[in-house]
């Protein structure tokens, strides 16, 4: 994907792979090849089941893998410097002030022992030099601009004090502090109750709206990547499978596992459709089917697709797939 | 809705043919005595995490039960398969006996399947053993039938005979859950009280489960009771709805009408606020404000007042009464006339 605007991309993931290194040389790769590019205030949103490697490759571009995953190959360049190859400290920097990132569940990203304000406020006081008391006032107003009601005495609280969806309002005022030009965003409202969820995803919008920052936002649920997202990427078993506009790629998707998930889920607006559930379930990282990773789970399956994994190949303008069968895949799913 | 079940539905009005009612169901929790918790918080030291629950589960059916964590959901499962005791109200079992005491036989008749297959499943028993443990300590079968009937209920699950020698750790998520429903049902329990059963699952998985409580509602004609958040998962399941808001039912329909003629504020709120496939279809009117209050300090009067955008006076005075708005249609809500005036969104344009 190139920049879609013409101007460079504000991110460029390049042909990713993440992986555990094993003794004597041999490692096992969990996301393969990844590349994406996302645009100054361009949102796209990751999607894919548990273990496709969505959760990781944001982690790699924030530079927080667990202990023991590490990137084997690829590049990530933010704003044309390579992130991987950066030294600790200039990358360090970047992270706050550039790049912040949302996680899942607040109460583990949050310090217990440390009052709500004043995590908001070290931000600010080490990246932009400002002093307590600004940082402070800061703080307070930064949690005015994501809807907690009467953030002065609100920012002397502790997490545990505050409800899921606060604390969760806590994280993101955390990570706009700085005012950030990417927003990393892993599962944001998969913990929220469903009216919060709505709260959460209209603040994430609008906060990007106001700031021009870029969203990449990972996620199972196709629905909410659809009100958050203009852009996709669809992954299965560390691959990128899919890519192209939401709306689009919803409409008529043009690989087998998009239009799987597609119809396997159920739709709100369509309640007397019938479920159809994806056979079987996805490999194990570690021993890959040969060729395409879906192969055996795929109703369009041929002979062909287990000899190679297919190239993602632009089959529509604007739209990428990995699948040798894409031709076959022309229905409209309204 | 099947053919079957609505006409079960239809000869189920009186509470009489109810599998399982609860009435006037009330549980508190009490703040910690000790020294440390009573220096440590201020206010109310009382928690109703049911506050006053009136619902029957009619038989074949299944009942979905939404609303907020918190809302006392998971509370009232857990009464109702007797891991914890009410405080207040009764339960009946098939219109007579009270499921008070908790003997072998009360408790074989109401299971539960939760929401984490990793953590619910003994992970040193094979499923051989565990099926077998069960069989044998409830007398369903006698020893010599044990491995027979095991291999009956791997089947009616979706799993073939191979897996009895298997560990839990073995299987996925969703193989995992069947064998979490296959031990429900080994008992041959009358009803079967799932929490929250897909919301651990991978999509493309979910749908496999979904279609399995809606067989063993078929095949042996099972009472489930489904906890769920995802109502569109609610939606394609359940025969009929009971909405929760801070321990208690705020409305109740069957699932049709509920999502067509919602006649609660806070069933609107959610209902606009489901994440949806089209666009177009998400409506700002009833967005809601604020955090749901806490059960420690339940609000006066209708206990949705401070978030609800039609409350008046008389809902800050009154605490609404489940009443009948419809007809199968019962709502605690004072404004319900008045929110039935304010249209719910278009339904979405076909696209062309």
């Amino acid at each position: 994907m190139t920049g879609f605007l013409g101007g460079p991309p504000l991110l460029s993931v390049q042909d990713l792979t993440i992986g555990l290194r094993r003794p004597g040389g041999r490692s096992v790769a969990i996301v393969e090849g990844v590349s994406f590019d996302v645009d100054p205030g361009q949102r796209l949103g990751i999607v894919g089941e548990s273990g496709s490697g969505k959760s990781l490759t944001l982690r790699a571009i924030a530079g927080l893998l667990p202990r023991g995953v590490e990137v084997l190959s690829g590049r990530v360049e933010f704003d044309g410097r390579d992130l991987l190859t950066m030294k600790a400290k200039d990358r360090r920097a970047l992270m706050g002030p550039q790049i912040a990132m949302i996680f899942q569940e607040p109460m583990t990203a949050l310090n217990p022992v440390t009052r709500v304000g004043d995590q908001i406020a070290e931000g600010p006081r080490r990246h932009l030099g400002m002093s307590a008391k600004e940082a402070g006032e800061l703080a307070v107003s930064m949690m005015a601009r994501t809807g907690i009601p009467d953030p002065a005495r609100r920012a002397r609280a502790y997490p545990h004090e505050l409800s899921g969806g606060l604390r969760q309002r806590i994280m993101i005022a955390m990570a706009v502090s700085c005012g950030p030009r990417l927003l990393l965003c892993d599962e944001p409202t998969t913990a929220l109750d469903v009216t919060v969820q709505l709260q959460v995803l209209k603040l994430l919008e609008k906060l990007c709206d106001d700031t021009g920052a870029s969203l990449v936002f990972v996620t199972h649920d196709l629905a909410v990547v659809n009100q958050t997202c203009s852009e996709l990427a669809v992954m299965y078993a560390g691959h990128i499978v899919e890519a192209g506009r939401v709306k689009e790629t919803f409409r008529q998707p043009r690989h087998p596992y998009t239009r799987g998930l597609l119809e396997s889920a159920p739709d709100f607006d369509r309640p007397e459709r019938e479920l159809i559930p994806i056979p079987g379930f996805p490999p194990n990282v570690a021993d890959r089917p040969p060729g395409c990773p879906f192969a055996p789970r795929c109703g369009y399956v041929r002979e062909h697709c287990t000899d190679a994994v297919p190239p993602l190949l632009e089959v529509l303008p604007g739209r990428l797939a990995a699948c040798y069968e894409s031709d076959r895949l022309v229905e409209v799913l309204v | 809705m099947s053919p079957v079940s609505a006409a079960r539905t239809a000869s189920a009005e009186t509470t009489d043919t109810s599998m399982l009612r609860v009435s006037g169901l009330t549980k508190s929790y009490s703040r910690g005595t000790s020294l440390l918790s009573r220096l440590g918080s201020s206010g109310p030291s009382t928690l109703k995490a049911l506050d006053g629950v009136d619902l029957d589960l009619r038989p074949g059916e299944i009942l979905a039960l939404v609303g907020e964590s918190g809302s006392g959901k998971s509370t009232l499962a857990k009464i109702l398969v007797g891991s914890t005791t009410a405080t207040g109200g009764q339960v009946f079992y098939r219109g007579t006996g009270a499921l008070a005491r908790r003997d072998r036989e009360s408790s074989r008749r109401v299971q539960m399947v939760f929401q984490d297959p990793y953590s619910s499943l003994n992970p040193r028993l094979t499923v051989g053993r565990m099926l077998a443990e069960l069989l044998l300590l409830h007398k369903i079968v006698p020893r010599s039938e044990v491995r027979a009937e095991s291999v009956r209920l791997l089947n009616l699950v979706g799993l073939e005979e191979e897996v009895l020698g298997a560990y839990p750790s073995q299987f996925s998520g969703g193989q995992r859950q069947r064998l979490a429903i296959a031990r429900a049902i080994a008992v041959r329990p009358d009803v079967l009280i799932a929490d929250e059963p897909v919301s651990a699952l991978d999509v493309s998985v979910q749908a496999t489960i979904l279609d399995l409580f809606t067989s063993l509602r078929a095949e042996l004609g099972l009472s489930i009771l489904f906890i769920a958040h995802n109502l569109a998962v609610v939606q394609h399941l359940s025969d009929r709805v009971a909405v929760m808001y801070l321990g208690r039912i705020v409305e109740i329909a069957d699932t049709r009408e509920l999502f067509a003629h919602p006649r609660h504020p806070y069933t609107r709120a959610l209902i606009d606020s489901i994440p949806r496939m089209r666009e177009g279809s998400v409506n700002d009117a009833f967005e809601l404000d604020g955090e749901p209050p806490s059960p420690y300090d339940v609000p006066a009067g209708c206990r949705f007042h401070p978030r609800c955008a039609l409350a008046s006076e008389i809902c800050r005075a009154n605490d609404p009464p489940l009443l009948q708005v419809r007809p199968a249609h019962e709502s605690a809500c004072l404004k319900a006339d008045e929110l039935a005036a304010i249209p719910l969104p278009e339904p979405p344009q076909e696209l062309p």
